[in-house]
């Protein structure tokens, strides 16, 4: 049987200052290391909620984004006719739609940021199913109308509902707030296309994507093979999912690259605490180790009992950071999406894999920070570590 | 019946041969034990005295099972330790050797039970056999009432005891004693040396026992010293004669 857990525990307790430090290291490099993940989650999470798998986004063949695209109208009636689409009331379930930037004053700062403006069709809910009117009304096609998105209103200032705003060279009226369900739609404001296009002295007949709802999931395929082989159409389909996770992937990559090189930065350091406590448990108990080698105790069993030791503190470590950093979770930020350089607004994500995965980090620290200390533990030399003072 | 001169008939439970120890400090070689001869009886209470570095706990130490010799052979119960591996020599003490040390050497962090309970927890024991034998022992040495205690919370005398149920607590074969009295006043050393004395006349313990203290060593059997290396009886130290030649 191994060394009783009890000694350890109560051994960690003993030495409470030095284990203090070494927990307070492991839980900061461990809290960094799931705020960075969440933030970079949370980024991911806010622009793949933007998409539908019902949905297909349509834009010039090459274009990265939607600021590199164009579309022109003779295009979008050739693709309203194609097969795929799903029809509703008014007709074909396509937006065509006109994506500009507009500097806003931000309510915190009260310096200005850019917001995405998106000119959309009126039949733009029936086909972003997500997207509701929570206060208000949606805009009038053809009315100096916008509808605004439930963290711009809250982050910039003249987005109230009620409210006027200057957009181009028209003053445009705040008729509704809608909840875009945590996208990236959120930080944006929408009217009517035409206008926001001739606000702007933009070409009427040209947009910069066309999103269409699709009959079902599967049908993308045949939309797909139907205008990419139109010579009339030069355009590229993608499922408005698979469009936005592609937009995201360069910041969360920056993010996620930055925060594990913070975060092992953070680490070589928390495993040298962990190793300094463990060392000098170590030096401090070399007559209690020499004692339970004397009594039977075999080399393992010590390596095991000190690797468990260095496991607890990394583990109360890992739960503190995680704990620590709870709290930020549904914390809203924003920044700059170098897609659009238009400003988003996106929570912070903790979930539970993340918080096991910081868990994790803990241990692993703690395996680093202990290992050796317990390989020196167990090679004391018994006979003189038994009658030290 | 006790030995130091080689000749024994081949039954003592312990039987050391030829053992010599030589250290190396610096560039020099320092022998400690040279071809030392000794014969243990079950149920044998041997004290070993001698001045300090005359290589008394280097001997315990060998005895035990934490010290390789550099030449020489050491038999216990059948079992020649000498030339067991590392983990076999840690599995054979923890069954064959109770350790009683100056410094008590207690876990702290671990309560009177806890402590004379942990050689018991390298047996198949279940938890109530382990409990049962860890009481049998602190009732041997008079600390039932106190068995949650901690170390820190029991007298030098307590302490011992402690230490002393802890070595009898697997019913090694033989107890080692490194100055048992050491850190005790001499009321307490009185009732450690009469505990230790109980356990060789009334469980029939075989003690092997290092002392500076000639009272203490007075207690036991046979008192053996060391000198240049080798055991002498007392006896033949009064007269001048060394184990196989003369002083």
């Amino acid at each position: 049987m191994a060394i009783p857990i009890v000694y350890n525990i109560r051994s960690v307790r003993a030495r409470w200052t030095s284990t203090i430090v070494a927990v307070l290291g492991i839980a900061g490099t461990v809290g960094v290391f799931i705020a960075m993940l969440s933030l970079a989650r949370g980024f991911q999470a806010t622009l793949v909620a933007s998409g539908s798998p019902d949905n297909a986004l349509i834009v010039r063949a090459g274009a990265t984004s939607e600021m590199t695209s164009g579309v022109p109208l003779d295009s979008v009636k050739i693709i309203q006719d194609a097969p795929g689409i799903a029809r509703g009331a008014n007709g074909p379930m396509v937006t065509p739609e006109a994506v500009l930037m507009a500097p806003i004053p931000l309510l915190s700062t009260g310096t200005e940021a850019n917001v995405e403006l998106r000119g959309v069709s009126p039949n733009v809910l029936e086909i972003r199913k997500q997207v509701k009117i929570v206060q208000g009304r949606m805009f009038k096609a053809g009315l100096a109308e916008v509808v605004v998105g439930k963290n711009a209103t809250n982050t910039y200032s003249g987005l109230t509902l009620g409210q006027t705003i200057a957009l181009g060279t028209v003053r445009w009226q705040v008729v509704g707030i809608f909840d875009a369900g945590g996208s990236s739609f959120d930080s944006e404001v929408w009217g009517d296309s035409h206008l926001l296009s001739a606000a702007y002295s933009r070409p009427d007949n040209s947009f910069q994507s066309v999103t269409v709802h699709l009959t079902s999931p599967e049908a993308l395929g045949q939309l797909k093979d139907s205008v990419t082989t139109d010579p009339r159409l030069n355009v590229d389909v993608i499922r408005e999912i698979d469009y936005y996770a592609k937009q995201s992937t360069s910041l969360t990559t920056l993010i996620t690259r930055l925060g594990g090189f913070v975060a092992m930065i953070m680490a070589i350091g928390a495993v040298f605490g962990a190793l300094n406590t463990m060392y000098s448990a170590v030096a401090d108990r070399g007559r209690e180790i020499a004692t339970m080698r004397a009594l039977g105790f075999g080399g393992p069993s010590v390596v095991f009992s000190f690797l468990i030791e260095a496991l607890l503190i990394s583990f109360v470590g890992g739960v503190l950071g995680c704990l620590a950093v709870l709290r930020l979770n549904g914390l809203t930020t924003s920044t700059i999406n170098f897609q659009t350089f238009s400003n988003l607004a996106f929570a912070f994500k903790i979930t539970p894999d993340l918080l096991v995965m910081g868990v994790v980090f803990a241990l692993a620290m703690g395996v680093f920070g202990g290992i050796f200390p317990a390989i020196r533990a167990a090679s004391l030399p018994v006979a003189t570590a038994l009658r030290e003072l | 019946m006790i030995r130091v001169d080689g000749q024994g008939n081949g039954k003592s439970l312990i039987q050391v041969r030829g053992l010599s120890k030589t250290y190396r400090r610096g560039g020099e070689e320092i022998q400690v034990l040279q071809r030392l001869n000794l014969d243990v009886d079950k149920g044998d209470f041997v004290g070993f005295m001698g001045p300090s570095g005359s290589g008394k706990t280097t001997l315990l130490n060998l005895l035990g099972g934490l010290d390789v010799p550099t030449q020489g052979s050491i038999t216990v119960d059948g079992d020649e330790i000498t030339h067991m591996s590392g983990s076999k020599l840690t599995k054979w003490r923890a069954r064959h050797v109770g350790f009683i040390f100056q410094m008590y050497n207690l876990i702290p962090v671990l309560t009177a039970y806890q402590n004379v309970e942990l050689p018991l927890l390298l047996t198949k024991l279940s938890g109530s056999e382990r409990r049962k034998h860890v009481e049998t022992a602190l009732s041997v040495v008079g600390l039932t009432d106190r068995m949650n205690h901690y170390p820190r919370q029991l007298s030098g005398g307590q302490e011992q005891r402690v230490t002393i149920a802890r070595a009898i607590v697997s019913d090694p074969t033989f107890l080692l004693c490194d100055e048992p009295t050491g850190d005790l006043d001499r009321k307490s050393a009185d009732e450690i040396m009469a505990l230790i004395e109980e356990l060789v006349a009334k469980h029939g313990k075989t003690v092997l026992m290092v002392t500076h203290d000639p009272v203490v060593a007075a207690r036991a059997h046979t008192t053996l010293h060391l000198e240049k290396g080798v055991l002498v009886e007392a006896s033949k130290v009064e007269q001048g004669v060394v184990a196989g030649g003369v002083a």
